[in-house]
């Protein structure tokens, strides 16, 4: 069964919250999701460019009173 | 599996350009380029075991992001290595002038590098210049 883990990365800036991903990435299972808690604008729209670029998924990114949750499937 | 080869040469040792080159390595590195950086002149002194971080700044810039949260550069060239596989090298003849040993050097740093190794190895490369 799938698992979704919480990143709190809010108060960093770019990269902080795309290095905080990617370190966590490496410690879940395929098919595990991951969510990245940024106030960081930039990484809103490079955590996904990131996602697509290496092949994982992205499942969904939505803004909440100035802090993006950024979700995103491990997917190899 | 790097779809492209990114080569950093660091000379400078101001806080703005030092955290722009760990964002570019980081970054790149992540993202499945193969990167190399080189780091010489004034940059090399700040992965000398034991001297602090506080590079001096060079602008309005460099003093407001001071103040925010913004990653360390050495973290970022850290995770660089450790998260992407970046190469990161002491250039040889800056090591001879400040008279450093490797074990001097943040463990993470490859054996000093000669700048005709570090041509010979950039070539076609992206290569950028801080």
């Amino acid at each position: 069964m799938s698992e979704k883990k919480v990143i709190d990365a809010r108060g960093t800036f770019c990269p902080g919250p795309l290095m905080e991903l990617i370190a966590n990435m490496k410690l879940i299972n395929v098919g595990d999701e991951l969510e990245v808690l940024s106030t960081d604008k930039g990484s809103a729209a490079d955590v996904p460019e990131w996602v697509n670029k290496v092949g994982h998924q992205m499942v969904s990114t939505t803004e909440e009173n100035g802090v993006w949750h950024i979700v995103v499937r491990k997917a190899k | 599996m790097s779809s492209s080869k990114i080569s950093i040469m660091v000379v400078s040792g101001s806080r703005e350009r030092l955290q722009m080159a760990a964002m570019l390595a980081s970054v790149g590195a992540v993202s499945g380029s193969e990167v190399t950086v080189f780091l010489s002149m004034n940059a090399l002194p700040y992965f000398i075991k034991g001297h602090g971080e506080n590079a001096p700044v060079e602008g309005e810039f460099g003093k407001t992001m001071q103040g925010k949260n913004v990653p360390p550069f050495k973290d970022l060239f850290h995770k660089a290595v450790e998260l992407g596989d970046a190469k990161i090298y002491p250039c040889s003849m800056a090591m001879d002038v400040l008279n450093a040993k490797p074990a001097d050097l943040e463990p993470y740093l490859g054996e000093p590098l000669g700048l005709t190794k570090f041509l010979s190895d950039s070539a076609g490369s992206q290569v950028w210049t801080f």
